[in-house]
């Protein structure tokens, strides 16, 4: 590296340049990295918090928004109890309202019906869990629109009034909608249209006759991986695992399309560009290099020498960027699904690097090919 | 330092040809020489004449196509490719026109660069320096050096490693009158005091005065020059 520190040194006005297009590029992925955990989260935290393995949908159901599109009774729901390797089988219904607390907060929520003592019951941060028929456990960032406990939340239209119970730990949002956690039979009640202006009672559920929800959420037994497809032929279900279940939740797949394309894209235009900068670079001290390999210095020695200045210039302003960008996401405004997490912009940046490195390494591979007689003769 | 009974560089019949079918040219013509450890040879003739293969050739940087090369006893064309890089490094010393050093390198990382090819970490770039007149100016770079200047460097630089053989590229080529004498001077200099060979392809007749043995090339073939200085 001595060659190459000197000549970071001496050329430092080209090398600046070079990085601060570098660091402008690792400001950009770090910025999407966020973004795309962002929308992830808002999208599907609700879902990635669920314990199941598992959702069965009713059979042909369309693949997107398939939560709420889809209808399951009682026998799809028997069917996967009895099914080999499946620990648990419950029913659970999927919906979205929209409400508004007594202080006029308007507030849209991804109803989760769930069985009080089942597996999907959600651990509370604060408050009770799921258990009184008029009870709701609420997203966690609900908090800050000003939702506490005790708030009741009268639902447009039906004017039922539900009471905030408990808050989830952590985020659980369902296509961008803060989820609330009932009672399945109080989501049967609302969804049969059966229910009444008011908090829902103990007497309108038992005088009801609604054997459906919307999927099943199914637990594998530990280490097994069940043959969903034999139990959906019996069943007339359709069974998609849970990140294949992200899929069919509102928008989730074309914003996280979108996005890895960007980020794709950025990954190509930084190998090509750091590519076409060493191209330059080598070819402008071409005739440096016949020199030293005419003085004996071996092609290895100046390829490693070349990767080493390479790696530095892409280590320092990728990480030069990257702090930027981390800088800059922690100023985000909160309307923006933004989420800082360590490991997509870990590996954000090694990919910056690695593909800076290997333009970097095509490009400088010509030094290998470069004839020490140019060292003769002529100037340049 | 040197075996002095084992001739620096032997070339023997060497025939060299470059470029392809109608454009080939015999660059080297049967040449043969002897240049022993202590001694200064010029070279002088036209551009385009083959001072510059017979550099080539005398540095492993080429292979004739018949004939041999034997530096201080090695025959070159016995060696790979990477050994030949290596026996360079250790062997043979260039200078090149201008110097041809590298410009982000001040004079005293020049020589260094080149003691750490080879991998030799403890060089004296002080002694080495002063040697060539250059020590007052060990912390400049090539842009802020005079063509002289930079030549000297250039040669100290070629130094480095103790070389028993010295090939010297038109070193006066962007010299004015005055530097290039100072220049060969301190080649011969060198080459009386160290031992080490020198070899120097020039087309600059001025300087021959300091040099031991003069041959003369035309289109490749090496002879005594008609008009002897």
């Amino acid at each position: 590296m001595f060659l190459a520190l000197r000549e970071l040194r001496f050329a430092r006005g080209r090398f600046a340049l070079m990085g601060t297009v570098i660091a402008l590029i690792s400001v950009l992925v770090v910025l999407l990295s966020g973004l795309s955990s962002g929308l992830v989260n808002d999208g599907v935290s609700g879902l990635k918090a669920l314990p199941a393995t598992a959702f069965a949908f009713d059979e042909g159901t369309m693949k997107d928004n398939a939560f709420s599109r889809s209808v399951v009774d009682d026998d799809q729901l028997a069917a996967w109890h009895d099914a080999d390797g499946i620990a648990e089988a419950e029913p659970m219904g999927v919906n979205i309202v929209n409400g508004v607390t007594a202080d006029g907060i308007q507030v849209d929520l991804t109803l989760f019906g769930i069985e009080p003592d089942g597996f999907l019951a959600p651990a509370v941060s604060t408050g009770r869990g799921v258990g009184a028929v008029d009870g709701i456990v609420v997203s966690e960032p609900l908090r800050e629109q000003g939702i506490e406990l005790g708030t009741v939340v009268t639902l447009d239209r039906l004017d039922v009034e539900l009471t905030v119970v408990g808050f989830t730990q952590g985020q659980a949002t369902f296509g961008h909608v803060d989820v609330a956690y009932l009672p399945l039979d109080t989501w049967r009640l609302l969804a049969a249209g059966a229910s009444e202006p008011g908090a829902p009672t103990r007497q309108q559920i038992d005088s009801l006759d609604f054997p459906f929800a919307s999927v099943v959420a199914l637990l594998a037994e530990d280490g097994v991986s069940p043959d969903f497809a034999a139990t959906d032929d019996s069943a007339g279900t359709t069974t998609m695992t849970l990140t294949e279940a992200f899929n069919a939740s509102p928008g989730y797949e074309a914003e996280t399309l979108t996005l890895s394309m960007i980020q794709i894209f950025l990954y190509a235009i930084c190998a090509l560009v750091v590519g076409a900068f060493f191209t330059v670079w080598t070819i402008q001290r071409s005739h440096d290099i016949a020199v030293l390999r005419a003085m004996g210095a071996s092609s290895r020695y100046l390829l490693r020498d070349s990767l080493a200045q390479a790696a530095i210039l892409l280590v320092s302003f990728t990480a030069i960027g990257v702090a930027a960008g981390v800088g800059m996401g922690a100023a985000m405004p909160d309307a923006m699904p933004f989420a800082l997490e360590l490991e997509p912009i870990a590996l954000a940046s090694c990919l910056t690097i690695g593909l800076g490195l290997l333009g970097a390494a095509v490009a400088v591979v010509r030094i290998a090919r470069i004839d020490p007689l140019r060292a003769l003769g002529g100037q340049r | 330092m040197n075996d002095v009974t084992t001739s620096a560089l032997e070339v023997a019949n060497a025939v060299l040809e470059l470029g392809d079918g109608d454009s080939r040219v015999r660059a080297l013509d049967d040449v043969s020489l002897t240049v022993m450890p202590g001694e200064l040879l010029a070279v002088v003739g036209p551009s385009g004449s083959g001072k510059s293969s017979l550099l080539a050739i005398s540095g492993a940087l080429a292979r004739p196509d018949s004939g041999t090369v034997r530096v201080h006893g090695t025959e070159l064309s016995a060696l790979s490719k990477s050994a030949a890089t290596r026996f360079r490094l250790r062997n043979i010393g260039f200078v090149f026109q201008s110097g041809n050093l590298l410009p982000s390198l001040t004079a005293t990382d020049q020589l260094r660069l080149a003691g750490r090819l080879a991998g030799n970490r403890r060089i004296d770039t002080h002694a080495l320096l002063d040697s060539v007149g250059m020590a007052h100016r060990a912390g400049h770079r090539p842009g802020q050096l005079s063509g002289g200047e930079r030549q000297r460097v250039g040669i100290a630089r070629a130094l480095v490693n103790a070389p028993s053989l010295l090939l010297v590229d038109e070193p006066t080529a962007a010299l004015d009158r005055r530097r290039s004498h100072e220049v060969v001077q301190l080649l011969a200099e060198r080459a009386h005091g160290s031992g080490v060979a020198v070899v120097m392809v020039t087309h600059d007749r001025d300087v021959l005065e300091h040099c031991d043995r003069v041959l003369e090339m035309i289109d490749g073939r090496l002879g005594v020059p008609a008009l002897q200085h």
